[in-house]
């Protein structure tokens, strides 16, 4: 299956192991990933909040150049999802004001045609509607028996439902735990799966942001769980990457891996951690590596 | 209340959806979230809700006598604030509040729309004390985590957080408040950093949001550069675990094209100070010519509300 891919600018920042995870992933998923090596950020809903013509013009650039590719669009991060989902929905719900947006894309030789079978979906959409979670059991060699997985969504790809297509795919929201359950892990249950993880106001109420990621750590630690599983790069830095300053706001220990999606399928499709940018976390996934390889020991 | 984990209006939740959404097969009510439980499903609206509202001067502030007779405001320039004023002060939205569960002083989505409902009112004359007050208050504008839990459970569409984005964009965009908060810092910072490059540059992105946008700034500000040390040991996990290459953080690529995202910036930003905004709450979701809802005059919706100086623009609508 060929995909217009848009990584997001914080998998090739500061979360590589996302962009690598996803690279060695994919092709295991049969999937032809066609990077939009020229499209621009999303605007991570901090563009809309300034100007609402402006990010409503460059998510059009890049689905604009997705279209070019005649594929659908696929993307690695809730936040995109959500952002570009809030654009979409205005320039397919009004003609003159796409037609007026498609007028700044012209000079470039650009335009973003609404409807048709073209979409933009995230990783985990693609895997349960598209691909199929047949075939993603058919791929895995190493089910992740035993570990216990705790999912993290991301605000941006569960609400609000009604711009999501929740109206035409329900069960959006569960998605992550049925990915955990086919690739052989158990889906942990805890009360931040769906919350914020904080990071929009990391640079302006610190203590508010990092007492939800510390919160959500926390409940996910008491439900048992041996990581988390996110498919949100953002709320992997608040989560992983802050982890030891939430501990502070939450004074308590807390020290538990976040896996990005990718990093999770990778490691049941027999993967060596490594590879997948294990290593490149700041709360160590040693136990998690030991896990998986006695698992393959097994 | 919440019901099924959800917070909701009871009264407008038809008790077979409750059912087909209930986890095992059993509905489960519960009292309302971050308010404190009087009795039963009873919560204490007045200690929370009530007190919020006031907190954001729910009143018109006009300056000078006021008219003899009523006074008079073109249609138009009330479309704006259409969405806030249709709030009915239930607190559903207060209840699912995720800012709110870890910082009970937030100010909050409902009293938050409602401050919208003024900073929007071209007969309030306080515009701007008002904007500056949320923005300087750190549990005010900038408290809000962008989470769209307000917007997913409001029974009546008012959008509190795009309310908040909203008055952030007054704040921010029209009145140039430099708050204490970063708001307008990380406003600017992440702005202006895609206009540079196109793609986020993470590594400035805090040093800019301290500087108020500028890396210049954020280096020989007292309270800036003591934002950026306690910022510090983060940056050096993320060096040491390898995530961050110290190339990485200090260069960053620009996009092949980058000259193409200065130009649309230039022809969005420069121009007559106008901002574009569609209203889906106001001009609806009907896809084919659905702007041309707001006017039939205009028959075939080829002259929509999407023209800058037209209904469709910052006083006449927003984003839903
Ligand atoms: S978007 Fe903001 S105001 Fe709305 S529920 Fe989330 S934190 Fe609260
Ligand atoms: S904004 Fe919506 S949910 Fe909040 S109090 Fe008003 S009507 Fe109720």
């Amino acid at each position: 299956m060929k995909v217009a891919y848009w990584p997001g600018c914080v998998s090739r920042g500061f979360t590589p192991e996302l962009h690598g995870s996803m690279a060695l992933v994919g092709p295991r998923l049969d999937l032809e990933m066609v990077e939009l090596n020229r499209a621009n950020c999303c605007g991570a809903g901090v563009i809309a909040e300034h100007n609402q013509e402006l990010v409503d013009t460059l998510n059009a650039r890049t689905f604009a150049l997705a279209q070019q590719t005649g594929a659908s669009m696929m993307n690695i991060c809730s936040t995109c999802q959500g952002a570009q989902s809030e654009c979409q929905q205005r320039l397919d719900a009004d003609d003159a004001y796409r037609e007026h947006i498609n007028t700044h894309l012209e000079p470039e030789g650009l335009r973003y045609e609404k409807g048709g079978d073209w979409s933009n979906k995230n990783l985990l959409w693609l895997l349960v509607e598209e691909i199929g979670l047949d075939k993603l059991r058919e791929r895995v060699v190493r089910p992740l028996d035993g570990l216990r997985v705790a999912p993290f969504y991301g605000c941006y790809i569960v609400r609000p439902t009604g711009r999501l297509g929740y109206d035409r795919f329900p069960h959006r929201d569960k998605y992550l735990e049925h990915v955990i359950e086919t690739v052989g892990g158990t889906a942990v249950e805890y009360a931040g799966s769906h919350k914020c993880c904080g990071f929009p106001v990391i640079t302006m109420a610190k203590a508010t942001s990092l007492r939800q990621a510390g919160r959500h750590l926390a409940d996910a630690i008491d439900a048992d769980a041996d990581c988390l599983v996110t498919p949100c790069p953002l709320c992997h830095l608040n989560l992983d990457l802050q982890q030891p300053d939430a501990a502070k706001y939450v004074e308590r220990d807390l020290n538990i891996p976040v896996l990005h999606l990718p990093q999770m399928l990778g490691l049941a499709f027999g993967l060596d951690p490594k590879e997948l940018g294990m290593d490149k976390h700041v709360v160590k996934t040693r136990d998690v590596q030991r896990k998986v390889a006695e698992l393959a020991a097994a | 209340m919440r019901v099924n984990g959800k917070s909701a209006l009871a009264c407008n939740t038809q008790l077979g959806d409750a059912l087909a959404r209930a986890p095992g097969g059993e509905i489960v009510v519960e009292p309302m979230g971050n308010m404190p439980v009087l009795k039963d499903l009873i919560v204490d609206m007045d200690a929370v809700h009530w007190k919020k509202i006031q907190r954001v001067v729910p009143w018109l502030l006009p300056e000078g006598e006021p008219p003899e007779r009523e006074y008079i405001v073109e249609p138009e320039a009330m479309i704006d604030i259409t969405q806030s004023m249709a709030c009915i002060q239930c607190g559903v939205c207060v209840s699912a509040c995720l800012s709110m569960e870890v910082d009970p002083e937030f100010i909050g989505p409902a009293a938050l729309a409602k401050a919208y409902r003024f900073v929007g009112d071209p007969r309030d004359a306080h515009t701007e004390d008002r904007l500056s007050d949320l923005a300087e208050d750190p549990h005010g504008i900038y408290d809000c985590t962008h989470c769209f839990a307000c917007i997913e459970v409001c029974p009546k569409d008012v959008a509190p957080m795009n309310q908040i984005m909203r008055l952030r964009r007054h704040a921010t965009g029209d009145y140039g408040i430099k708050d204490r908060n970063n708001g307008y810092g990380h406003e600017k910072a992440f702005v202006d950093i895609i206009e540079r490059y196109g793609t986020l540059h993470e590594s400035q992105l805090l040093p800019r949001s301290y500087g108020q946008g500028s890396l210049i700034r954020s280096q020989v500000e007292p309270r800036a550069l003591k934002q950026l040390i306690e910022s510090l040991p983060t940056a050096v996990a993320g060096l040491r675990s390898g995530k961050v290459s110290p190339k990485a953080a200090l260069i960053h690529h620009k996009l092949p094209d980058q000259e193409q995202i200065r130009r649309i910036y230039h022809e969005i930003e420069t121009g007559d100070g106008e901002r574009l905004e569609l209203n889906l709450y106001i001009v609806g979701e009907e896809g084919e010519g659905g702007a041309a809802e707001q006017d039939p005059s205009t028959g075939d919706g080829s002259e929509a509300s999407t023209v800058p100086g037209e209904a469709g623009t910052e006083r006449g609508g927003a984003e839903q």
